[in-house]
């Protein structure tokens, strides 16, 4: 199938819930190496209380990434509320009057929530940041749309993606954020967010294709 | 780790609990959970507001009260508090004649006052902000914007405050925070890392018998580490940093604040003051007042931060007016 229908995206916001509480520690444990080791402990508490709240709901998919959104900016604090909660409610609002959801319309509703990001912080690809998981995973599945490719390619492509700029933060120097206060030191490991970015998209297209 | 507490995951609204009926006379409770007001705020008076993340006890709750802080936003242990929160904060107070909020210079923190502040915006409520950058070590002169925020925050609120409070308009009472900031500078040195409750064990590392100068309030890494020295030698090496990056030269009078990390004794917070008054005398530089204890701290790291502001005719009487906070109390 090339769309799935919105009103059917609850499983895929429950995947993403799923993703992070089963990385918690390991999110811990990378942000410990050069930030203050709470990134898994937050985002887990941010996800979870989605879950607690709305497992028993009906709700789409458009409609899932905005409360989620909105519970990480309102509750959680920190950088990742804000963070995560502009990129979810800037998903959310490409996508609230889409009955169903192609591989173009996905693109357009995470390019929405990458530009909603870059209005709060300056990060571009390069600076050690989820930026750089985030964007190529746009690139790739926009790309995907405008040449008609097949959905599932189209998730595992942007799946790729998304682990390659993860991994790219490896060798990068932080210029974000409480590790950037390291320098040079921050060299050699993984950017914790990009690394929780890629673990929400991973269980995102994941989710989608059990729907295609 | 030996902790007082029941569980980590709530131990800031527990914290908060305990702090607001120890000190009913001075601060209350509002709608929003993690949102601290001060009692009996004068009527038609410029908000003043802050916050942050938790675990610097005093800082930030501790300077809500009279002639400081009108409310403060809590975040989680080291980690900014929600846009909602500042956001709150800043309606707890509004009085239509706009809110000044001053904080440090964290990302976090950054980008939620940003957010508030275009939220309160669109709820007709005029934010402006400072934003505290007095920490030396943080980065070099040229790049002073991306300097922290530490102690030196004690000092400005204590100035927008009572600004504030002696009926300066909002850019008055901005101003006067601004040049407060601008006025001062502090450098930190650690003796032992700190352990968030729920993470457990340190996150960074300071080997017995060195000390890292310039370190952070979370922990990020300062100038260098070496090896632990007298005070004498220490408070030469703080007042090395300050000095000179103002630079506070003969003739200057000062505010000199030397506040503990969290677990140094006050004790030897008061022999390293000994020795920074010593110094600064001999630079001709003349203290007007000084502020020694545990100001602004980092859970249980051992250490101190030194902070200095020069003074001009406007800053001595804003420092010298009273205060009643939990942190700061001036008759």
């Amino acid at each position: 199938m090339s769309i799935f229908k919105n009103a059917d995206g609850k499983p895929v916001l429950l995947k993403m819930v799923k993703g992070i509480q089963d990385n918690k520690a390991y999110l811990g444990e990378v942000d410990g190496l050069i930030g203050d080791g709470d990134h898994g402990m937050n985002m887990n508490k941010g996800f979870s209380l989605f879950e607690e709240r709305f497992k028993d709901e009906e709700f789409g998919f458009a409609e899932g990434l905005d409360e989620l959104g909105t519970i990480l900016f309102n509750e959680i604090g920190g950088s990742m509320g804000p963070i995560y909660g502009n990129i979810l409610m800037g998903m959310a609002e490409a996508g609230e009057d889409l009955e169903e959801i192609g591989v173009a319309d996905l693109a357009a509703m995470l390019e929405n929530g990458l530009k909603e990001l870059q209005d709060i912080v300056e990060a571009q690809v390069g600076d050690k940041t989820l930026v750089d998981t985030l964007s190529p995973a746009v690139d790739v599945l926009k790309a995907a749309g405008e040449a008609g490719k097949d959905y599932k390619e189209a998730l595992e492509e942007m799946k790729d993606a998304a682990a390659k700029g993860r991994d790219s933060t490896k060798d990068m120097v932080a210029k974000f954020g409480r590790s950037s206060r390291l320098g040079e030191r921050s060299r050699g490991v993984l950017d914790a967010g990009a690394t929780s970015c890629c673990i929400i998209l991973t269980a995102m297209a994941d989710g989608i294709i059990e729907l295609l | 780790m030996q902790r007082i507490m029941n569980n980590p995951d709530v131990i800031v609204d527990e914290m908060l609990k305990g702090f607001l009926k120890a000190h009913s006379d001075i601060v209350e409770a509002t709608e929003n959970p993690r949102v601290v007001k001060a009692k009996d705020i004068p009527e038609g008076k410029v908000g003043v507001i802050t916050g942050g993340g938790s675990g610097h006890k005093p800082a930030f709750v501790g300077y809500c009260g009279k002639n400081l802080c009108d409310a403060v936003a809590v975040g989680e242990i080291c980690s900014s508090p929600t846009a909602a929160a500042f956001l709150d904060a800043a309606k707890a107070v509004d009085q239509g004649k706009g809110v000044a909020c001053l904080y440090g210079n964290y990302s976090g923190d950054n980008m939620n006052v940003k957010m508030a502040v275009k939220m309160a915006k669109k709820a007709g409520i005029t934010v402006k902000t400072v934003v505290a950058n007095d920490d030396v070590a943080s980065a070099p002169k040229d790049q002073r914007e991306k300097r922290r925020g530490v102690a030196g925050e004690v000092l400005m609120w204590k100035v927008g405050g009572a600004k504030a409070a002696k009926g300066g308009d909002l850019d008055e009472v901005i101003a006067a925070a601004q040049k407060a900031i601008d006025n001062t500078r502090s450098v930190g040195i650690g003796l032992t890392p700190c352990t968030l409750p729920a993470v457990g064990h340190p996150n960074f590392e300071i080997k017995d018998g060195t000390m890292e100068v310039g370190i952070g309030h979370h922990g990020e890494p300062g100038i260098e580490v070496c090896e632990l020295e007298s005070a004498e030698k220490m408070a030469k090496r703080m007042v090395d940093v300050v000095v000179p990056d103002y630079p506070f030269v003969e003739g200057d009078e000062v505010v000199v604040l030397v506040s503990g990390l969290g677990a140094t004794p006050v004790m030897e917070l008061y022999v390293l003051y000994d020795e920074v008054d010593k110094l600064l005398a001999e630079k001709g530089i003349k203290t007007h007042k000084a502020y020694v204890g545990n100001y602004f701290t980092s859970l249980e790291m051992m250490g101190a931060t030194l902070t200095i502001m020069k003074l001009d005719d406007e800053l001595k009487e804003l420092i010298d007016m009273p205060a009643n906070g939990m942190g700061l109390k001036q008759f």
